[in-house]
Order: structure tokens, then C-alpha cells, then sequence
């Protein structure tokens, strides 16, 4: 297919769009759907398809529409407003349809956080949540989508993309905050017969669920972003290594694979130019490490999913020991935007070393749990209090967990802290990949720092030993000290173990496992000196056991 | 990517009919090493779990050591060497449900059932598995039961759940 059908498919979806008088979107991602939103969509199909309507009422599913507290949500817009429905159940469904028609949408049900949970996010990456049908190729075209592999591959050369993602300032959204330009420089430089390009969504953070939440609402994003990295580096075949825990994802990438080679967005001679790029999923089997990327590799290769040492990086080798680009979700989500307004417009959001915006799951003790997209640089305050609605039950807020097990907890005097990477590193947390836990003063930091080693304990792949046997050592030490057990030298062999493991791991699991004992005996040391010398557990978590 | 050479290995003695749509697996991963992963998703699919005749049979017909095949399929959580029960319960233990409480409830299922997370109940009624993060955080604490996500749960509700499926088995 050329680039003239494309535009074609898009100019009569566009204009089928227009000629609806309604558009109701239901919230199809996997916390809505797990409150019945399948029921409430069939519905609003059904009713949208009787007579009276005549079919001017569009019912589509779409991805996560980000209050997942109030699923399921439904979004209904017509010509002149638009509304959010919460906990909405298929009973609704005829009355929303009339509105819609109608052009008058009813108060009850409505949703009324919305202004405020909206105002201070900014949509690239989720712009098209509540807008198009996750499962329709044509839809993702009409909002746009494809236009960027149009442009590059028709009017840019491989240096011209590259030059734009540098420009752009985008670094790694999985966490480590690497410049992707420069990435994406290094591979394109590689010479070789064979280069890979892999989509790492291995999202293994507990709490966090940004990535999920692009692969089922937006899929072709994600393959658009790869195929134009595939044309910037020189690849002609991806792999997209995705958790084996997300069965909706895996099929609504399996189905976007298939539209898109069937357009010849994807395969041989994409859209009629010179450039061949294939895309194959590889589904992940449940091991943590294997965010790692060099375990990531492995484990395509078929084999345990261990680390290797790194340099060389698999920008020099990596896949079958070829040139290989790895970048996570989120990172290849921003890339068609970038490409079609340009490097420069994305490098104006954000921060002076921070550019862009960050997707973030909010989780644990606030109001409005769900997804949220802010530019970098918001305050930790901005995005918990005014978009997260703050702490539910009149409860104190306690600590923000940033980076999951390798990051940190963040105490109330950093709340004006603006989030970015370097801000976050100052304080001993991390970015991370997204999942923002709050906590009000009901949880106990140093449970809450022997939970994650727990976690690293059990994920760390056995290779090498300062993980292996650290994580045992620590998460015992923790526990002697949730259980009451523990004096004075335990706190200090916990300091020096924590430092062992930070300097001589052999891969990011390992170095940074003990982060979040790190932070937490920053900010929160009299919690554990309470643990230690008083016997008592401060938040009434941990159940003392007695003496050592 | 390398290719596997040699003949097929003979198919599967037993003449299962599953063993049949596991070869056609490989065949189409032209019997490459590297799809391990792929072929031991799809025998699980298949079987439920993997025994050691299963491994064995994968390693022979890929030509990779038994030792490679074991060692890939105890690595990953994923794969199970032992028999599910009838019913799956997935408690969630990730960050946001732990804070809200599923350690309890988890606890609670263990001490019931007198099982331990991980394990089958004796009659084979029960497995009960924790999940890192179902990734469900606005559910949260979240249970899985046989496939479907349940939210906002207490350790009554939990309980009472299961105590539906065990009184439906006997």
C-alpha cells in the first residue's frame, strides 16, 4: 500500500467519524474491564444499534481512560460536550445512547473529578485514549497514526530521524534515563550484516501498570515507534518481548501486528518504499530479571534469563551477538509525535535535562487511583494532591514510592520536589519506570523496605553472588528487625551489605536492590531506631516477637 | 539466527494426540534451540503443566541438552513441573496490594487450607499462587479467582469465595 492509501483510509474514516452525532467510548483496558465493562459495552452497542438511533451513535473500546477507581468509565462526546460516566453498568446503557443522540448528557453517574484529575496532565502518549478503538487499525490512522512512518520513510533519510530523537532530549522511559538519541546513534553506526530493534515490555515494577495500559489501548503506537527506529538504525526485524502475565495485551498486539501488515505498514516494502521491517512477539514466562536487557536477550535466545556482563552493550552486541536497539514502551510511544512535530517542540516540555511528559500509575493510599500523563517537573505535591485527589479517610501522607524495587521512598519535605530524573536521584529514589505507590501513615517503612527485598530476594537470578546471597542476608536482617530481634550492629551490617551489593552486582537488579533500605534509613531512620531500641513499631504493622 | 540440522527426532511413543500439536509447534519454529520458550509455553497450554517425559521429548526433538530444557523450565515462575488443581487462586502481592492488606488475606487462605502459597490442596480442588503485580492497582487488594479479577476484597469475602468452589467439588 503507498502513502496516498494511507491518507485515503484516513480522510474516510476522519469523515465517518464526523458524520456520528455521538461517540461513546468504553474503557476496555484490564482494570475496567475486570469490573464488568465487557457487559457495559455489548450494551451500548446493542442499544446504539436499535432503530431509533439509526446508527448515529458510535460505541467504541478504548484504552485506559486513567480513573480506574471509578471503573468501569465510559466517555460519551458529543458535537458540542463530552462527559465521563463512572461504575457504569450495562442498565445505563439505553439512556446514555438517547443523550448521545440527543446532544444533552445527563448529570447522574457523571464523573465529577474529572476537570481537576485532567487539567494538570498533558496527553502524548496517551492522546489517544477515549478517542479511537483499541482493536481498529483505521481508527489509530484517522487520529493520525502513521503519519510519522509516512514522513519518514518518504521524505526523511535515516540520519534525518535520528538527528530528531536527538533533538528531542527523549531519554529511557523504563527507568534508567538513558539519552535515546544517543541509542539510537550508536546502533545506526553499528556496522553488521543483521540489526535487531526490541520493544522491552517486560513491566515487572510491582504497582506499576503505564506500559500495559499503552500495549492494550494503543498498540500500534508502539509497533509505529519501533518500525521507524527499525528505518533510523538499519533493521529489518523486532521483537516485542512482552510480560506473559498480560494475555490482553499479548492478543491486542498479536491482532495490530496482523492490520498492519495486511496495510503494508509492516512486512516487505513498506509503503512501497525500499524499507522491509517485521515485527514477532516473544512472550516473557515470569521472571523479573528479564527487564534487564541483557537477560532480556537471553531469554529470546531461548535461554534462562540471566545477565551478562556489560560492556559490550547490545548496542554493539547484543541479539545473536548483533547491533541491538532495546528501548522500552513508553520511550517508542513518544517517537511518532516526535517525528511528526518535530524534535524541537518535544524538547520545550519538561525540564532543562528532563524533556517530555512521564506516564505514572498512581496506586496505594490516594483518592484517584489510576493513569496519569504529566510533563516533567511537576511537583511530587502537583501530581499526588491535585491530579491523585489526594489521601483518602482524612489519613496523613507518609512517604511516595517512586522506581518500584529499585527505587526509593520519598518523604512529606520533598513534596515540592519537581519529579525528574535528577531531582529524584538527589534524594535516593529513582524515576523508575512509572508505578508511584502512596503511603499514608498507616504502612511501616521498614516493612515496607523488607517487602522489596523480598521481592529482590526471590527475582535475583542466582548468578552472581553479592545479589544471590546479599538479598538473603538483608531480607534476614530486616526481618529481625521487623520481628524485634534485632540490635544496634544489625542496623550497621545492614548499611555495609547495602553498599556491598550496590558496588559489586553484576546487573541493575542487583545494584539496586537495596535502594529502597537505603532511602527509607535516610528519611526514616527513627522508625527503625524504634524497631531497634524501643521494641515498637511506630505504625502498628510489624507484631514484635520479643527479645533477641 | 542458526538453524538446527539433523533429522527429526521419532515422534512421541504414547501417539497423544497433543504431542502431535506440540511437533507441529516446533515444526513451524523449524525446530530452532532458541524458540525453548516458545514450545514450553505451548506445552503448557497443552498439558497443563510439565512433566519430566515432556521435557525430555521437548529436548530431544529441539537437540538441546535435557539439562538446558530443566534448567529453562525452573528458571521462570511461569512454568509449573507439577499438576494445577481444579481451581486457581491468584493472590496479588504487589506494592499497592500489599499496602491495602492482601498479606493477611493470603495468610489467612494458607492457614485455612493448611497449604503454603504455591501448592496444591491434597483433594486437588485448590492451587493457590501469589502474582508479583496483576498490574490491577486501582482493584487493589486484588484476587484472582480462575481467571476473573475481583477488587476491594477483605479476607471474609476471600475465604467465602473459595468456600464456594470447595463445597462445589465435593
Amino acid at each position: 500500500m503507498a502513502a496516498e492509501d494511507v491518507d485515503a483510509i484516513r480522510g474516510r474514516e476522519s469523515a465517518a467519524w464526523d458524520a456520528h452525532r455521538g461517540r461513546i467510548a468504553v474503557c476496555t483496558a484490564a482494570g475496567c474491564l475486570s469490573s464488568g465493562a465487557a457487559a457495559v459495552k455489548e450494551a451500548l452497542v446493542d442499544a446504539a444499534r436499535t432503530a431509533s438511533t439509526n446508527g448515529s451513535v458510535r460505541v467504541v473500546g478504548t484504552g485506559c481512560l486513567g480513573l480506574c477507581h471509578a471503573g468501569p468509565l465510559v466517555r460519551v462526546d458529543t458535537a458540542t460536550e463530552h462527559a465521563l460516566y463512572e461504575r457504569a453498568t450495562p442498565g445505563v446503557a439505553p439512556a446514555l445512547v438517547c443523550a448521545a443522540v440527543a446532544g444533552a448528557l445527563p448529570r447522574e453517574g457523571r464523573n465529577d473529578d474529572e476537570a481537576a484529575f485532567f487539567a494538570p496532565q498533558q496527553r502524548i502518549v496517551l492522546a489517544n485514549a477515549g478517542r479511537i478503538d483499541s482493536e481498529r487499525v483505521e481508527d489509530y490512522i484517522a487520529a493520525g497514526g502513521y503519519r510519522a512512518l509516512q514522513q519518514a520513510v518518504g521524505e526523511m533519510t535515516p540520519p534525518d530521524v535520528v538527528q530528531q530523537i536527538v533533538a528531542s532530549g527523549l531519554r529511557g522511559r523504563g527507568g534508567g534515563g538513558y539519552p535515546t538519541g544517543l541509542k539510537w546513534s550508536t546502533v545506526a553506526k553499528a556496522d553488521g550484516p543483521a540489526k535487531y530493534v526490541i520493544c522491552n515490555a517486560d513491566e515487572g515494577d510491582p504497582g506499576a501498570f503505564m506500559d500495559r495500559s499503552v500495549l492494550e489501548g494503543d498498540p500500534h503506537r508502539v509497533l509505529e515507534g519501533m518500525t521507524i527506529a527499525g528505518y533510523a538504525v538499519g533493521a529489518e526485524q523486532g521483537f516485542i518481548y512482552v510480560r506473559g502475565e498480560y494475555p490482553l495485551a499479548i492478543s491486542r498486539l498479536k491482532t495490530a501486528i496482523k492490520q498492519a501488515e495486511r496495510l503494508q505498514l509492516l512486512g516487505h516494502r513498506i509503503l512501497d518504499s525500499a524499507f522491509n521491517f517485521r515485527i514477532d512477539l516473544r512472550i516473557g514466562a515470569g521472571a523479573f530479571v528479564c527487564g534487564e536487557e541483557t537477560a532480556l536477550i537471553a531469554s529470546i535466545e531461548g535461554r534462562r534469563g540471566t545477565p551478562r556482563p556489560r560492556p559490550p552493550f547490545p548496542a554493539e552486541r547484543g541479539l545473536w551477538d548483533r547491533p541491538t536497539l532495546i528501548n522500552n514502551v513508553e520511550t517508542f510511544a513518544n517517537v511518532p509525535p516526535i517525528v511528526t512535530r518535530g524534535g524541537d517542540w518535544y524538547a520545550s516540555i519538561g525540564t532543562a535535562r528532563s524533556k517530555g511528559t512521564k506516564v505514572f500509575a498512581l496506586a496505594g493510599a490516594i483518592a484517584r487511583t489510576g493513569l496519569i500523563e504529566v510533563p516533567m517537573g511537576l511537583t511530587l505535591r502537583q501530581i499526588i494532591f491535585d491530579v491523585g485527589g489526594g489521601i483518602p479517610g482524612g489519613r496523613a501522607f507518609k512517604a511516595a514510592q517512586t522506581g518500584g524495587p529499585s527505587g526509593g521512598c520519598i518523604p512529606a519535605d520533598h513534596l515540592d520536589l519537581p519529579v525528574d530524573y535528577e531531582s529524584l536521584a538527589g534524594i535516593g529514589s529513582i524515576m523508575g519506570s512509572g508505578g508511584l505507590i502512596v503511603m499514608d501513615d498507616t504502612s511501616c517503612m521498614v516493612d515496607v523496605a523488607r517487602f522489596f527485598m523480598e521481592f529482590c530476594r526471590e527475582e535475583s537470578c542466582g548468578k552472581c553472588i553479592p545479589c544471590r546471597a546479599g538479598t538473603v542476608q538483608m531480607h534476614g536482617l530486616l526481618t529481625k528487625i521487623t520481628d524485634g530481634r534485632a540490635d544496634e550492629r544489625d542496623l550497621l551490617l545492614l548499611e555495609q551489605l547495602g553498599e556491598l551489593l550496590t558496588r559489586t552486582s553484576l546487573c541493575g537488579l542487583g545494584q539496586t536492590a537495596a535502594n529502597p533500605v537505603k532511602s527509607t534509613l535516610r528519611h526514616f531512620r527513627g522508625e527503625y531506631l524504634a524497631h531497634i531500641v524501643d521494641r515498637r513499631c511506630p505504625a502498628g504493622v510489624c507484631r514484635m516477637k520479643g527479645a533477641p | 539466527m542458526p538453524t538446527a540440522i539433523l533429522a527429526p527426532a521419532p515422534p512421541h511413543p504414547s501417539g497423544d494426540k497433543r504431542f502431535r500439536i506440540l511437533d507441529a509447534t516446533m515444526k513451524r519454529h523449524r525446530h530452532e534451540p532458541d524458540s525453548l520458550l516458545e514450545v514450553l509455553h505451548a506445552a503448557q497450554e497443552l498439558f497443563g503443566f510439565l512433566d519430566l517425559d515432556c521435557l525430555i521429548y521437548v529436548a530431544r526433538s529441539l537437540k538441546v541438552p535435557p539439562s538446558r530444557v530443566y534448567g529453562v523450565a525452573t528458571f521462570y515462575n511461569f512454568f509449573s513441573l507439577k499438576p494445577k488443581g481444579d481451581h486457581t487462586c491468584v493472590v496479588c502481592m504487589g506494592t499497592a496490594c500489599y499496602v491495602k492488606g492482601t498479606a493477611s488475606i493470603l495468610a489467612a487462605i494458607e492457614q485455612q487450607y493448611r497449604i503454603k502459597a504455591g501448592d496444591t490442596t491434597a483433594d486437588g480442588t485448590m492451587s493457590l499462587v501469589t502474582a508479583r503485580c496483576l498490574g490491577a492497582c486501582g482493584l487493589a487488594p486484588a484476587v484472582v479467582f480462575d481467571e476473573e479479577v475481583a477488587g476491594g476484597l477483605s479476607v471474609g469475602l476471600t475465604l467465602e469465595r473459595i468456600a464456594r468452589w470447595t463445597s462445589d467439588g465435593r
